[in-house]
């Protein structure tokens, strides 16, 4: 620096240089609003397209209003086979995945113990590897012992379970790094014994991690396409229903279910916003 | 059972690992095993023989550079571009948001509720020939009266980038919500410049978002292949595309697992580059 700067900056500033500020401040502020629409774009798009009447087989024009496709969402033949099949998957690899990887998480944050090293790494391993890899490797697995696995529905099921453990490790860890370890001690001070402590004071207290590392792990099910579509074998998810008939036309109904997952999921979300704010606020209330 | 669990503290925590741990031990370590197993295979579908086919890795660079190249420029693009679209969002919504910051916070998140696939084709109806991204780009006269977007190496990368955002924007802005303000002022006060503040304090501090976000989208993306399947031609084709049709349609097994392997191998020495111009504390945090 040349100039020796004045006592108060902001009061000597000239009037360039506060229009400059001003614009600089406005222009970040323009830009964050033109971001957060190019994200939303896309999505107001699926949602649009969702009420189209294609003129024929490409939904990629907007040609005309209805409800239509909404009314008749499972008018195309394998849809609603393969959003069930979704929603099985999801609910069951997520409690299986769940159950897991809270377990885990609870042996790393609690326990010392020979190995936690190890443990985290392979915990790690799994999140920094490409999709195409996992699935790769799991289905020559499954090529090669298929008297043990057929492909279809248990072999999506053990795929999902395995690449979710990971993500609900994170999430539950989180929570419990921040968690008060004299709760448990006095727990057993009053003669309660590990396992009847574990069900009445650290599964409580952890619950909320393991909602919200659910919710992560069903999400990441039903949308998982890459791994799913290489073990899948003849069985479809609504993911690779979708890559099906992308080849060929998209009927306006995979909007209309996108859609749908999307609304739900921005409910439960929002509620969630909600609820953080209206404890934040409780909080500011009792300080 | 409690009695026998305060009898033997020291075998607690591996109970509590075992059901977890061998799941991913079968399922991701032992699978791993077979991949290398089928990549040194040689043979034709369904007779495939184990021969330490060391050829099958010089093959498939030998054939499929091309793609192997193509996947990392792409994926580093991509990497660069979120970084560049992401860091003044999140630099926002972490300073000027205030109580609207979950909110803008969910608008990131938001386009992962949409189903992969179907936020992908909806680039498709973006990008169409007929749309009216493509009719303004062309009275601008930017394309030609032919110029598509579409089926380009744009569409492709726009789309890793737009798939692969929130990777980006979300370690960015926890390491920029973690900055104490009082550091900022601190620089005021000794006068520095809010640009000089921004490149000496703010900027550092928010190097390790950056990291983990750069990894967190690099990798996956160099995987990518729906992108290149969706929005682009065989001419933009990545190695996850190649990969893909080798297990499921050519059922090249040992070509497929051959390049697994080598894109594994590919991505951990980017980030051993990586780790070495960033610093390898950085990179484990």
């Amino acid at each position: 620096m040349t100039s020796v700067p004045s006592a108060h900056p902001r009061a000597k500033r000239g009037l360039g240089a506060r229009v400059w500020a001003s614009a600089k401040h406005h222009a970040l502020t323009v830009y964050a609003l033109l971001a957060v629409g190019y994200l939303m774009l896309p999505i107001a798009v699926v949602i649009l397209f969702s009420f189209n009447k294609p003129p024929g087989r490409f939904n990629y024009v907007w040609e005309e209003f209805t409800f239509d496709n909404w009314l008749d969402w499972n008018a195309v033949l394998g849809i609603q086979d393969a959003i069930v099949t979704s929603l099985e998957v999801g609910l069951l690899a997520t409690v299986v995945a769940t159950a897991l990887g809270t377990l885990i998480a609870i042996a790393i944050v609690r326990h010392r113990f020979v190995g936690r090293g190890t443990t985290n790494l392979i915990v790690f391993l799994p999140m920094s590897t490409p999709e195409i890899v996992l699935g790769a490797s799991l289905l020559t697995l499954f090529l090669n012992t298929t008297a043990v696995f057929q492909l279809g529905f248990w072999t999506i099921f053990i795929a999902h379970v395995m690449f979710i453990v990971s993500f609900i490790v994170v999430t539950v860890k989180a929570r419990l790094i921040g968690f008060d370890r004299h709760l448990e001690e006095a727990a057993m001070d009053l003669g309660a014994n590990e396992v009847t402590t574990f069900r009445k004071v650290t599964l409580p207290l952890i619950a909320p991690a393991m909602l919200a590392a659910a919710l992560l792990g069903f999400a990441l099910s039903i949308d998982d396409f890459v791994i799913t579509y290489l073990v899948a074998g003849p069985e479809q998810t609504f993911p690779v229903f979708v890559w099906g008939v992308a080849r060929v036309s998209v009927p306006p109904q995979v909007n209309v279910v996108a859609s749908a997952i999307f609304l739900i999921a921005i409910a439960i979300a929002l509620a969630n916003v909600l609820w953080q704010y209206r404890s934040a606020k409780r909080l500011q209330g009792a300080t | 059972m409690g009695s026998f669990l305060h009898r033997h503290k020291g075998v607690t925590p591996y109970l509590l690992l075992a059901p977890g741990i061998l799941w991913l031990a079968i399922f991701f370590a032992i699978p791993l095993g077979f991949l290398g197993y089928q990549s040194l295979q040689s043979g034709l579908f369904p007779n495939f023989e184990f021969s330490w086919e060391f050829s099958n890795f010089s093959d498939g660079i030998r054939d499929y550079h091309e793609q192997l190249v193509r996947s990392f420029v792409y994926a580093g693009i991509a990497t660069v571009a979120c970084l560049v679209l992401a860091y003044p969002l999140v630099y926002w919504i972490a300073f000027r948001a205030g109580p609207w910051r979950n909110l803008f916070l969910l608008c990131i998140v938001a386009p992962f509720f949409v189903t992969y696939l179907v936020r992908t084709l909806a680039w498709l109806n973006i990008l169409a020939d007929q749309g009216p991204v493509v009719g303004l780009l062309r009275d601008l006269h930017v394309l030609g009266p032919d110029g598509r977007l579409l089926a380009t190496t744009f569409a492709v990368i726009s789309g890793i980038t737009y798939n692969f955002f929130p990777f980006m924007a979300l370690p960015i802005y926890v390491s920029l919500e973690q900055i104490d303000p009082r550091l900022l002022e601190a620089a005021k006060d000794l006068y520095a410049s809010s640009t000089q503040a921004f490149l000496r304090v703010t900027l550092p501090l928010s190097a390790p978002g950056i990291v983990a976000g750069t990894l967190l989208t690099f990798i996956p993306a160099a995987g990518d292949f729906i992108n290149a399947a969706l929005l682009g031609t065989p001419n933009q084709a990545m190695i996850g595309n190649v990969i893909q049709a080798k297990f499921l349609e050519s059922l090249d097994y040992p070509g497929a697992a051959s390049l697994s392997f080598i894109l594994m191998g590919l991505i951990l020495v980017a980030l051993l580059v990586y780790a070495k111009i960033v610093g390898s504390e950085r990179l484990t945090g």
